[in-house]
């Protein structure tokens, strides 16, 4: 119990001083998350509107593999993305291994399936109808997509939230491939283990609750956002 | 699908990184595959970034168990090794995969274990001795022996501990037996809540000391439980590997104001050195003299 309460006391002295390497931690866990989850949106939510839109042969196999992904492990996505990218790997030349970068390919193929599973399933309740009105007023595709995204907006926002969570959370995938690299590739979750495993105990608490505070400050910009419309 | 989505992502970080820069081999970049209870110890932290300061080379230190930090070497997936397995490790120079080997530092190993030491241990010279009574008198549930289970040096040293006596602790039926697959910060954390036995560098048990109450010192100063760390340059052969970096920071491990740093390091703290220099010396050496300092 008394470790508990160093951990909290710890987090609070931490915050109050502004702890430089937390602070630099943060920022750089918001900013790698936040671009996965940013490029999973740009490409899941199109991806999401063909697959409730179209019928095509292989969809069914497609919609299962999305399906699939949704609950993909982040150790096998991380060990998957760490031998391609190691230097051996198929695109080692690329130096990418050990990079920011790689950590944002991986939290991306984490986030994708969700936020494309999510809009698969908002798009597919907008009755067809609808859709087809905004055909036969003669809307182009890019415009139909963007009715269908204001129309969906409750259940894309539950897209980003859940893609954004599961991008920030993990901790499997960013240590394969970005190795916990201070200054470089280390994360929130990463510098958690790391202290965990130093017995820094209370640094280690202080890291979660960081972490945990800064999900729940999002998804309640994001919460604020989905509900506006329904409270006024 | 999923395949040829990662194709997909990857071609877009590819031409990322192409407008970045040169694809190939980094001369300003060396990856050191290392060890996790010696990362964690902070050692590296301390030492590395005067390297780099010297060097101008960006050191990407990757902690991993002892066998992958081996296995990252031998795919030269890593420029040089720091770990402490002389066994596996010389089965790498014999193999050609490194060209130099060279002794860093060593402490030990310590058995520890709850102070009412059910397996009467406490005190024993002789490491493997005291295992073969852990595991004739923890046999049916008043002790427990917790096991890295993970390939790391130290989960190597135990091995070689347990054959020495002919025991196989894997065996079907060894409830006494934890394999806990995790560092060794979590293994002592779990043997410390189980009130078991475990094998441990000395480092990571004083780290943790407050941490872990239940557990003490109960077997040390068997020479096999000297902890030898040596340093490897993985064979340029396998392509793209920082040779010239790699044995620069050889070298720089070795050399004497380090080494003495090496000596230094939380020794105030701990009232005994942590990690006692041993560039220049050998393993037989100082099995001879039984551990003791030059």
């Amino acid at each position: 119990m008394e470790l508990i309460w160093d951990g909290i006391r710890e987090a609070a002295r931490l915050w109050w001083a502004g702890d430089a390497e937390i602070i630099e931690i943060t920022l750089r866990t918001l900013a790698i998350s936040s671009a996965a989850t940013a490029i999973a949106l740009l490409i899941g939510i199109p991806l999401g509107a063909v697959l409730a839109l179209r019928r095509f042969w292989g969809r069914g196999l497609i919609v299962a593999a999305v399906n699939t992904g949704m609950g993909m492990p982040p150790v096998v996505v991380g060990l998957i993305v760490a031998l391609i990218l190691w230097r051996t790997g198929p695109l080692g030349d690329l130096n990418l291994i050990y990079t920011p970068t790689a950590m944002v390919v991986a939290q991306l193929l984490l986030s994708l399936p969700l936020v494309v599973g999510f809009s698969l399933a908002s798009i597919q309740s907008v009755n067809p109808r609808l859709i087809g009105q905004m055909w036969a007023m003669g809307a182009n595709r890019l415009q139909v997509l963007w009715l269908l995204i204001r129309e969906t907006r409750l259940g894309l926002l539950a897209a980003v939230m859940a893609g954004f969570g599961a991008a920030i959370s993990e901790v499997g995938a960013s240590m394969q491939v970005g190795g916990n690299l201070a200054g470089e590739t280390r994360v929130l979750t990463t510098a958690t283990v790391l202290e965990t495993g130093r017995g820094n105990f209370e640094v280690a608490i202080a890291l979660s609750l960081v972490l945990v505070v800064l999900a729940f400050l999002v998804n309640l910009v994001l919460t604020g956002v989905q509900q506006r419309r329904f409270v006024s | 699908m999923l395949g040829w989505l990662i194709l997909a992502v990857l071609a877009v970080s590819a031409s990322i990184a192409a407008c970045n820069g040169d694809p190939g081999y980094n001369e300003e970049e060396l990856i050191l595959a290392t060890t996790t209870s010696l990362n964690d110890s902070g050692l590296l932290d301390e030492l590395v970034p005067i390297f780099e300061a010297e060097h101008d080379v960006r050191v990407k230190i990757i902690a991993v168990g002892t066998g992958a930090a081996l296995r990252m070497g031998v795919d030269g997936n890593a420029d040089v090794l720091l770990t402490h397995a002389p066994a596996s490790e010389l089965e790498l120079v014999n193999a050609g995969d490194v060209t130099r080997r060279t002794l860093v530092a060593y402490n030990d190993f310590v058995i520890v274990g709850p102070v009412h030491d059910p397996a009467v241990i406490a005190g024993m010279r002789d490491a493997a001795i005291a295992l073969a009574n852990i595991s004739a008198l923890c046999v049916g549930g008043p002790c427990e022996f917790a096991s890295r289970g993970d390939d790391s040096g130290t989960h190597k040293k135990e091995l070689s501990l347990w054959a020495d006596v002919d025991i196989d602790p894997q065996n079907e039926g060894r409830d006494w037996y934890l394999e806990v697959g995790q560092g060794m910060s979590a293994t002592l954390t779990v043997a410390n809540q189980r009130g078991a036995y475990t094998l441990t560098d000395r480092g990571t048990y004083l780290a943790l000391l407050e941490d872990i109450p239940e557990l003490v010192v109960l077997v040390e100063g068997d020479s096999r439980l000297l902890n030898f760390y040596s340093v490897m340059e993985v064979n340029g052969d396998k392509g793209r590997i920082n040779t010239r970096a790699s044995r620069s920071l050889a070298d720089f491990l070795a050399r004497e104001d380090i080494q003495a740093m090496i000596g230094e390091y939380l020794r105030s703290e701990y009232g005994r050195p942590l990690f006692i220099p041993a560039a220049g010396d050998s393993e037989k050496a100082i099995s001879a003299r039984g551990g003791a300092a030059d």
